[in-house]
Formats: structure tokens, sequence, C-alpha cells
């Protein structure tokens, strides 16, 4: 983390929700969380009847900041194909909210933020939150807006989770669900590569038990190495080999050294480098170990179908053919036990060779059909046409 | 929303299913295409209606009309349902393009409490005409396509699908059958029907 994400940790240039600490969020750990503090973005007008609320949710390492310049990168919101005016989720239509995950590092409540308790940064002492918790906590948010029931949830990847979690938890409340690029649960092989990032952060002699930001250090070398080992399985391997192959980077033959002589090494390096500038290695901890617990279906006895029994939440449900980290199999998992629970459910497999990063990227097929599935909640829920306004 | 006609006159075949569905019904229709049939249904007989579909267009179609449907198809999807899900089952010009028409005709009848099969009828006169005096797999109105180029790879007659409907233990509770133009074939006469329809649509229900 440089300076400046370091001060969105704890004092962010985003709306605030701070809780007093008789309101605290009660984690599945078992513990409570108080104060908490939630930082959110919301783009659009919430029109009079509170019914055209969207709640888009992030993914692993994104944040808040889905349609408006970064304030820590100075780059554009992380999902500008989709949000926007006149885009799928349209905010000249819709009241759209994002907030920061409860244990991220983008100014809500997270391991970088201080721990009023001790005037420090909370580390390792902050319990260890689920992607339940973290759906808690938006619900406070949404209840502080004076929302009852969001018109749509919508996320890819752990997003997709979240957006699944939400309608388990609060059914009532969801009138339509668009889980991305996700799953009911992460898999061995996900478990299994977010191990390896976490043992990366943790083998860096400068994360310290976590203690890092008392001493001004960083692991930065571990959390790159996390960050590079994780964006591989973010792409795919066709489009991997379509754009590098491989090439060398700037020379014209290998150096018979360990330098990134290959355009590929020359991009992961980037990648590394330029993530933990805004991101907290503590935060990468946290979040990912939500994910590997996410087991929606172990919450309801087994069985994922119980966890949507009675669903009367219109879902559309979409994987990429080419996204191995979240295979369509996954989503097809959710698929028949929304079947099953006899829910209204759509489901789409995009063709594309852009991996699991494709729900963030320009997949004309994707808006195509996430437009047409949103509109057309809109007319169940009696919203507006599209530029009726 | 535009009416379900908008691309023109509701097809002949669609209109067959659609009269044998009554009003406010839980519908599957597999094989659902660009979701034609789903929006007739939904517009003049009110049902809650979802869909399976293979081609990714397809789907496409159908969800940007805002219409529940899953990327799948009736040999590998259909299993995955609980018994008694929907009133109707329905298999529209499919049942000849499935790799299993017995195992997705009995997954039908449990699936749901009724099915609605229409196919097209290889037992016509002109398919068997050609077959019989040209010498070649034919090419029709219903079966358009040529044999190495046709996804239909298990055709059947009039006669033969009410054998099969029989060997799956199911009671047939209406028929139709329709000539090349469209037009109900009046006389229930199966030998009649057999020759003289190029497609029919069966309503079945599950048991005798």
């Amino acid at each position: 983390m440089n300076q400046i994400s370091r001060r969105e940790a704890d004092d962010p240039r985003s709306q605030t929700l701070r809780l007093p600490a008789d309101m605290p969020l009660a984690l599945d750990a078992g513990v409570a969380l108080a104060p908490l503090t939630i930082a959110y973005q919301t783009y659009g007008a919430l029109n009079a009847d509170r019914s055209n609320a969207v709640l888009v949710c992030h993914a692993l390492t994104g944040d808040q900041h889905v349609a408006n310049e970064n304030p820590v990168t100075g780059k554009p919101g992380w999902w500008t194909t989709m949000v926007g005016p006149g885009l799928p989720i349209d905010t000249d239509r819709f009241f759209v909210i994002c907030s920061n995950v409860v244990g991220g590092c983008m100014g809500t409540t997270g391991p970088a933020s201080i721990n009023p308790a001790t005037g420090r940064a909370w580390g390792l002492d902050l319990p260890l939150v689920t992607i339940r918790d973290m759906v808690r906590a938006q619900a406070m948010l949404v209840d502080a807006l004076g929302i009852e029931t969001l018109f749509c949830v919508v996320g890819g990847s752990m997003g997709g989770m979240q957006v699944l979690q939400w309608a388990a938890s609060y059914p009532g409340r969801v009138f339509s669900a668009l889980p991305i690029a996700s799953g009911a649960r992460h898999t061995s092989q996900n478990i299994a590569f977010h191990e390896v990032g976490r043992q990366a952060v943790m083998a860096d002699p400068d994360w310290d038990g976590g203690r890092y930001a008392e001493r001004g250090l960083q692991p930065t070398k571990g959390l790159a190495v996390a960050r590079m080992a994780a964006h591989v399985t973010y792409m795919s391997d066709t489009a991997l080999q379509g754009r590098f192959g491989r090439n060398l980077q700037d020379r014209a033959a290998p150096t018979f050294s360990f330098d990134a002589d290959f355009q590929v090494e020359s991009y992961l390096r980037h990648q590394g480098t330029s993530f933990v500038e805004r991101f907290d290695a503590n935060s990468y901890l946290y979040v990912t170990r939500a994910m590997d617990y996410f087991d929606l279906a172990a919450d309801y006895g087994g069985s994922l179908a119980r966890a949507f029994a009675g669903s009367r939440t219109r879902f559309c449900v979409t994987s990429f053919t080419s996204d191995w980290l979240f295979p369509t199999s996954e989503s097809r998992a959710v698929v028949h036990a929304l079947n099953a629970g006899g829910a209204s459910v759509s489901f789409v497999e995009i063709a594309t060779d852009k991996g699991h990063d494709s729900f963030l990227l320009d997949v004309p097929d994707f808006l195509a059909t996430t437009r047409g599935f949103v509109d057309a909640a809109a007319r169940a829920r009696g919203l507006p046409e599209r530029g009726a306004r | 929303m535009s009416d379900a006609t908008a691309g023109g006159a509701p097809r002949a075949d669609h209109l067959l299913v659609a009269d044998m569905v009554s009003p406010g019904a839980r519908v599957l229709d597999v094989g659902c295409g660009d979701g034609a049939l789903l929006r007739l249904l939904a517009e003049r007989r009110d049902v809650d209606g979802r869909g399976i579909e293979l081609s990714q267009k397809g789907v496409n179609d159908c969800v940007a009309k805002g219409l529940s449907v899953i990327q799948g198809d009736a040999d590998a999807d259909l299993a995955d349902y609980p018994a008694d899900a929907f009133d109707y089952v329905i298999l529209s010009q499919t049942i000849q393009a499935t790799r299993n028409p017995r195992v997705v005709l009995e997954t039908m009848l449990r699936v749901g409490r009724r099915a609605i099969v229409s196919f097209p009828n290889f037992g016509h006169w002109r398919v068997r005409a050609a077959l019989a005096l040209g010498g070649r797999m034919p090419v029709t109105q219903s079966l358009p396509v040529a044999w190495y180029e046709t996804p239909n790879i298990h055709f059947c007659t009039i006669r033969d699908f009410v054998a099969l409907a029989d060997e799956v233990g199911a009671t047939v509770e209406r028929a139709h059958a329709l000539g090349p133009g469209g037009a109900r074939l009046g006389a229930a006469h199966l030998g009649f029907w057999n020759l003289f329809g190029a497609q029919a649509a069966f309503l079945l229900r599950r048991g005798r």
C-alpha cells in the first residue's frame, strides 16, 4: 500500500456509514465487530418508491469505485462496461450502490483500518470474516439508506458469491439476482491457489506476523507474488498465448539469466508491483479466506436447493466458456439447485476466450444478455422503460 | 412489450400446442429456440413459463426478451428437474433431434404431469414417395435440411410415436395432425394422419 491507499483504508474519499459501538456486526466467527465503518459509492437517484436500487458486489481485489475514477490508482472505475448512463445497469434509471467489503482496505473496516480500542491498525486482531458477514454489513447499509427491497443484486466472482448469499439470506429483499462467473462454494483448486498466495505473503519477512504497518513496512514481494499467481488464474491459456505467446521483452534473444526475458513475465511482474501499491497484504489474507470458507450448501444441511427453496427472486446465472477458475459446472450446480427449488432462473454460458476476467471486459454477448435480463426484470418490477425518463 | 405475433402470425404448430395447455399452468419448453412459443403461451395462456435451449443465440434472444431460459439440452439437463416440477413439459419439433428420445420422453413425464410433443411425420406420403420413387432421403417443408446436415437423428412416423407413448406407459389425451399448409386434419384416423399429416402434436398423461 502506498501513502494514498493507506489513507483510503482509514479515511476514504467515499461516502461512509459509521455505525456506533452499540450497533455491531455479528460475525460468523462468533464475535461482534464494532464500531463498524462501511465505505460506499452511489450513482443515480433513488426513486420515490425506493424500488430502483441496485447493489453491486465487488470481487476479491475490487472496491466501491465501480463507475468513478479510482482515488488510489487514478484509473476509471472497474465496471465501466456495465454500470453507467445507458449501460446495462443504467445509472439514468437505477440507484446503484457499491460498498467496500468488510475485511477490505478501501475504507470499510478491515485489517488496515485503525482499531479505535488500540489506536493501531487492526492487523490480525481483526476476527476472520465470511461472505455472509460481508452481506450482513451490506444489509446494514441498505437499511441505513432506507431501502427495503433491492431491485437487483449483481456481482462477478466473489461478488457473485455475495449475490447468492443475499438471495439465500434475504430472499424477500432481492427482486432479481445476477451471479456472474461464480459459484456456491470455493472448490479445492480455488482454495489451493489462495493458499499459495497467502503463503507467499506470510513468507515475506516484512510481513512480520501481520504487524508490518506498525514498523512502517510492507510485504510487497510476497503480495506481488500472490497477485502474479492469482492473475494467471483469471486469464485463459488461449488469451495468454494469444497476447504474449513466447515473445521476448525488449530483446532479440534470451539473456541466459533470470531476468524477465518473456513478455508474459514482464506483464505479470507489472501486475504484481502495481497491485501492492493499492492493496493491503493482510486484507488479501482476510478476503481470500472469506472466499475459501464460502460453501452455501453447507449452511443449509448440504442441500443447495434448500438455500433457495421457495425463492421468488428472478435469477440470471452467467458463466464463461474459458473460465477455469469458476467453470460453467459451478454455475450449473447453482442453476440445478434453483430449478429444484422452483425458482425463476435464466442461465447463459457465454463463449469467449477471455477467461475468468470476462465479466470485467467488453464481451458484447454478455453485456447484451445482461441488459435483456435487467430490462425484463425492470418491467416486471414496474420501473419505467429505458430512456423513458 | 411487443406481441408474440410481432414477427408474423404465430406458427400453426405453436397454436396447436397452445390449445393443449390450460391457462395459468407451469410450463417447461424444452428446445425453446428464440422463445416464440413461450411468449405465445405467456400472452394467450398466462402460463408461468421456463425454457431450455441449446444454442447460445437462442438463449440470448430469450433472456433479452425477459424469458426464463437456461442453456442446456433435453438429453443432459432435463433429468436435473425434480418430479412434478411442471404441469406441462413441451418438446416442440425437437424429439427427433435428441440422442435418446425414449429416455427424454420418460423424463418429461416424470418432471411434468403432462407432456406435449410435436414432431415432423416421417410417414407423410411425400417422404414415402421421395424414398420409394426418388430413392433419395426426403427434403420437404417440415424436413428442409439434407441428410448430411440435419440435426435430426431419430425420425419417427405418427404410428411410431404412438407406439413409443404406449411403451413408456403414457396415455394419449389429445392428438392433432397438420397438413403441409398448416391446416388441421379432421379425420382422427391414425392411418390417414400418418399418410397426410406433415406434422403432429400429442398431449400425453403419465400412466394409463
